[in-house]
Parts: C-alpha cells; sequence; structure tokens
C-alpha cells in the first residue's frame, strides 16, 4: 500500500487526509466562483486571446475537455491510416483503422452532444512524430490513449450529470482497451505497465492541467482550462 | 482555520450531520459555551473523528457500492489464483502475462478491502466458488474451465469485460465523490485493459480469429465472444444511441464501430444475476 498514492487508505491519517483534501476544494471552488464571477454569466466558451479555445465550465466544459481529446486522437489516426508507417503489419492496419473509426466516432459524438456550446475545431502539430516509422507511431499512440485514460478518470468526479458521467465512463474503458493493445503492440506484456499502474492495481489519472499541458504538444490551437487552473 | 465553516461545509454535503453526531453536537455546543477552552484544546483529535464520522456515515451506500465491487474481485482474484495453482493449464509462455493480472486482481482486493475498514464499513471476505458456472455442482457451462486453457481464457475474458460494466454501472452512485470515484475508475480502467489484454491472447492463440480488443456487436446481438453461455453478460453492448445520439443514423457509423466505440454498463442486480448462484457459490 503507496499511501502517497492513495490518501484515502491511510488508516489514522484518513480523516485529516481527507480534511485537508476537502478544505482545499473548498478553497478552490471559491476562487472559481470568483473567476467564474469575473466573466460573462452564459459563455461556456470564450477564446483566449492568443488565438487558442478554453473548455468553459460545468459539464460542458469537461465534455470540451473530452471533445479535445477526441479531436487529437482522430487526427492523429486519421493520418497514421492515410501513410501508414513502413513494414505495418495486416493486423496492425487492422486495429489502427478500427481506433482510427472509433476515436472518430467519440468525436463526432461530442461535437453532436455538445451542439453550440462545443469549442472549435482544433488544428493539430505533430511534426515531431515520424510517420513512417513504426515507433515513433505506436509510441505517439501509447502516449495519447494513456493520457486519454488518466484523463477521463482524472476529470470524472468533475461531471455533475450522471448520464454524462456513464457516458465518460463507456467510452473511458474504450480507450483503455485502446492502450493495453497499443503497450501490447510495442512490447507484448506491457499492457498493465508501472509506467500506468500502481502498485494496488490502479490505472493512474492526471488533471486537467497536467492533461491539457501535454496534449498542447500536438495542437497549434492550444487549448486552456482558466477554470480548472490552466493556462498554456 | 475556522471551526465553524468547516461545519458548514460539512453540513453542506450532509445536512444532518448534526443529528448524525448527537454526542458531538453536544461538544460543538460547549465550544460557544463554558466548555470552550477544553473544548479548543481537544479540538484537533475531535474535529478529526468527527470529519472520520460524517464521513463514514454520509458513505453507507459508498460502502455498499465498494463491497459489490469487492464481491468481483475475490471472484476474478480467485479465479486467476486457481488457474495458476493449476499445473499445466497456463503454458509456461503465458504465465508471466497472465500472472500480471492475477497480480492487480489481488491488488484490488487489497486495496477495496483496506478502503472500506477506512470507512468503518466491514469488507466481504472472499466466498466459495465454482468456475464452472454450476453453483458448487461443478457441471456449469464451462466444466472444463480449469482443464482446458482456451475455455479458462474464454471465463477469463467474460469476467474481464463482465467486471468493466459493473464498475461502470456503480459511477452514478459515486458521482462527485473524489476520493472513491477515481480509485473506482481507476480499477474500473484496470480491468478494461485486462480484458483487452485476454482479447487480444486468445486472438493470436487462434482460440478465437475474429475477437479483437474491444466488444465489436451486432445489431441484435451484444455477446461476440461465440461463447453462447455468455449472451446474458454481453447483453446491451448492441446499444448504438448514446446521449440521445443514434450514431448509425445520425453519426454514419456502422454498428460494429458504434458499438465497439462505446462500452455499457450492466447493474448491480444484472450483475449478481450473471455471477451469483453460478461463479460465486450460494447454498
Amino acid at each position: 500500500m503507496k499511501t502517497e498514492i492513495n490518501p484515502i487508505t491511510g488508516g489514522a491519517n484518513m480523516a485529516r487526509r481527507s480534511f485537508l483534501r476537502y478544505a482545499g476544494a473548498s478553497a478552490a471552488a471559491v476562487a472559481v466562483m470568483g473567476t467564474a464571477a469575473s466573466c460573462s454569466k452564459n459563455d461556456p466558451i470564450f477564446i483566449t486571446p492568443g488565438g487558442g479555445t478554453d473548455i468553459g465550465s460545468g459539464d460542458p466544459g469537461i465534455l470540451n475537455f473530452a471533445y479535445a481529446l477526441e479531436q487529437l486522437e482522430a487526427a492523429f489516426y486519421l493520418q497514421v491510416v492515410a501513410t501508414p508507417y513502413s513494414g505495418i503489419s495486416s493486423i496492425e492496419t487492422a486495429y489502427l483503422t478500427d481506433i482510427r473509426d472509433h476515436e472518430v466516432l467519440h468525436r463526432d459524438f461530442f461535437k453532436a452532444a455538445l451542439g453550440s456550446k462545443a469549442i472549435g475545431t482544433l488544428t493539430t502539430d505533430f511534426s515531431t512524430i515520424n510517420f513512417s516509422d513504426r515507433t515513433s507511431v505506436l509510441n505517439a499512440a501509447k502516449l495519447l490513449e494513456d493520457t486519454g485514460v488518466q484523463a477521463y478518470d482524472g476529470a470524472g468526479y468533475l461531471i455533475k450529470d450522471a448520464g454524462y458521467l456513464t457516458i465518460a465512463g463507456k467510452i473511458v474503458s474504450v480507450e483503455a482497451r485502446h492502450a493495453a493493445l497499443i503497450s501490447n503492440l510495442i512490447t507484448p506484456g506491457s499492457f498493465v505497465g508501472s509506467d500506468q499502474v500502481d502498485g494496488d492495481g490502479l490505472n493512474k489519472s492526471a488533471t486537467i492541467a497536467e492533461v491539457l499541458a501535454g496534449a498542447n504538444g500536438f495542437l497549434k490551437t492550444k487549448v486552456s482550462a482558466v477554470n480548472y487552473n490552466y493556462k498554456p | 482555520m475556522n471551526l465553524f465553516n468547516i461545519i458548514d461545509e460539512i453540513e453542506k454535503v450532509d445536512p444532518e450531520i448534526h443529528e448524525r453526531l448527537n454526542p458531538r453536537r453536544a461538544a460543538i455546543k460547549n465550544i460557544t459555551s463554558f466548555g470552550s477552552k477544553v473544548a479548543v484544546a481537544a479540538m484537533p483529535f475531535a474535529l478529526g473523528t468527527l470529519f472520520k464520522k460524517a464521513y463514514g456515515q454520509a458513505s453507507s451506500s459508498v460502502v455498499e457500492v465498494l463491497n459489490f465491487a469487492l464481491t468481483l474481485e475475490h471472484l476474478e482474484a480467485a479465479f486467476y489464483n486457481a488457474g495458476a495453482a493449476k499445473t499445466g493449464l497456463i503454458p509456461a509462455g503465458d504465465t508471466s502475462y497472465l500472472n500480471l493480472i492475477k497480480r492487480d486482481e489481488n491488488a484490488h482486493v487489497n486495496f477495496l478491502t483496506t478502503v472500506i475498514t477506512s470507512l468503518n464499513g466491514t469488507p466481504v471476505g472472499p466466498a466459495t466458488y465454482d468456475f464452472t458456472g454450476g453453483n458448487n455442482k461443478g457441471n456449469g457451462p464451462f466444466q472444463d474451465v480449469l482443464s482446458n486453457y482456451a475455455t479458462f481464457l474464454a471465463v477469463a475474458q467474460v469476467l474481464e469485460d463482465t467486471g468493466v460494466r459493473a464498475y461502470k454501472g456503480q459511477a452514478p452512485n459515486l458521482i462527485g465523490n473524489k476520493d472513491i470515484l477515481t480509485p473506482a475508475l481507476s480499477i474500473h480502467a484496470v480491468e478494461a485493459r485486462h480484458a483487452s489484454a485476454i482479447r487480444k491472447l486468445r486472438h493470436d492463440l487462434g482460440h478465437d480469429a475474429n475477437i479483437k480488443p474491444y466488444i465489436v456487436s451486432t445489431a441484435t446481438l451484444g455477446n461476440d465472444t461465440g461463447v453462447a453461455a455468455a449472451n446474458n453478460n454481453y447483453k446491451g453492448e448492441e446499444n448504438v444511441t448514446q446521449g440521445g445520439v443514434n450514431l448509425v443514423s445520425a453519426l454514419k457509423a456502422s454498428v460494429g464501430v458504434a458499438t465497439a466505440s462505446f462500452d455499457e454498463p450492466l447493474t448491480k442486480d444484472e450483475v449478481v444475476a450473471l455471477v451469483i448462484g453460478s461463479f460465486i457459490v450460494t447454498d
């Protein structure tokens, strides 16, 4: 048991730790309310001065966060399938095509579900990826899938609506299936590697700020989340 | 720090905190009156206990959810432990692969047991299992589960996919609860990783040439495993409408893509019907 990873299991210290987290959350909530009050009340999204996009707040904000990631993943796999790496096998082509189709559908679903609250189309920047090289492509795929899982797991508690939470759950397990598959393609037997799964058998999770800081490395259109303490 | 703000905060989560914590109500009153010096001196301890009690009380349904999850983790852990213990069942080349899953399921048992205990709950223990699915008669649909590797992996796949669905179904019961929902989602993701890995293994071994790491349903059948006895474990996976959006008609996805892109939940009652009185033995 690693208490630094799972403070809720810290035995006698549990109440105190939970309290500290609780107090921190309350302070953050007040800060967010203060920020929100200074903005227009009805705008779930707004354009940041640098030409980027902010996810907004509330459930539409979390859904836009997911939508941003799905846009990124879809664009990546569209490129992967359009320009297959050298030496790609037929089964790898089949898997990567399947994943492309899933991510495109996730993207289109969020766009449809968000309607007028959806952020715009993001412009990607995959200049760091060598699409003709298997290792470069699969490592990028692993990064995107692992990040996707950590993002949904980490942001789940922020979702207020049970229906949206369930939909996020429906998607995250598919992302986890992808993540395990890609890991197994890179190194057989690495589907629950210690880089992603801790000693308690828990997948790691990440904050919105952590996820966007990474995702923006693949985006020309920078995504911010000012209500969740993140600006690029 | 301001104690009264804290109590107010707790009240927002649990409006009945004062009713739940009768003995503490006296302590709280004392702070404002003649006993204030004593109460303040004892505050760090009292506050910790107060919060722990409030948390524990408010989370009785949380403990229920966690015990439901623990029931499934005991089943999974026992399944992989039994498989590993059966000489000659798992080929040497696959031992380390399956041991990773065994490791995780046993870790989940330990983790959930610790969390439930820390919430003042009573963790459920292991039960008696019949991995043939025959409720201790050994004559269930998977009779050679511990002697035929293909059957063992088929049952593993069904258990993992069902586990994913079970956790997903419980998420709304933990809504907004960062301390519990996040680890629950984190276990959910690991079960999905296992499901993907078992499916790929079954494909690579030639046990099922068509199986994918994700569940690819048809319009009329959720189950993509070819194991008819597991049809109910996949019932509902054929759904193609998400959040009011029909993925096939509105977004032009094929049924296969639409169903593979979204995993479906199961309710607790559905899961109980699938595993108790079959894999988990009842009298």
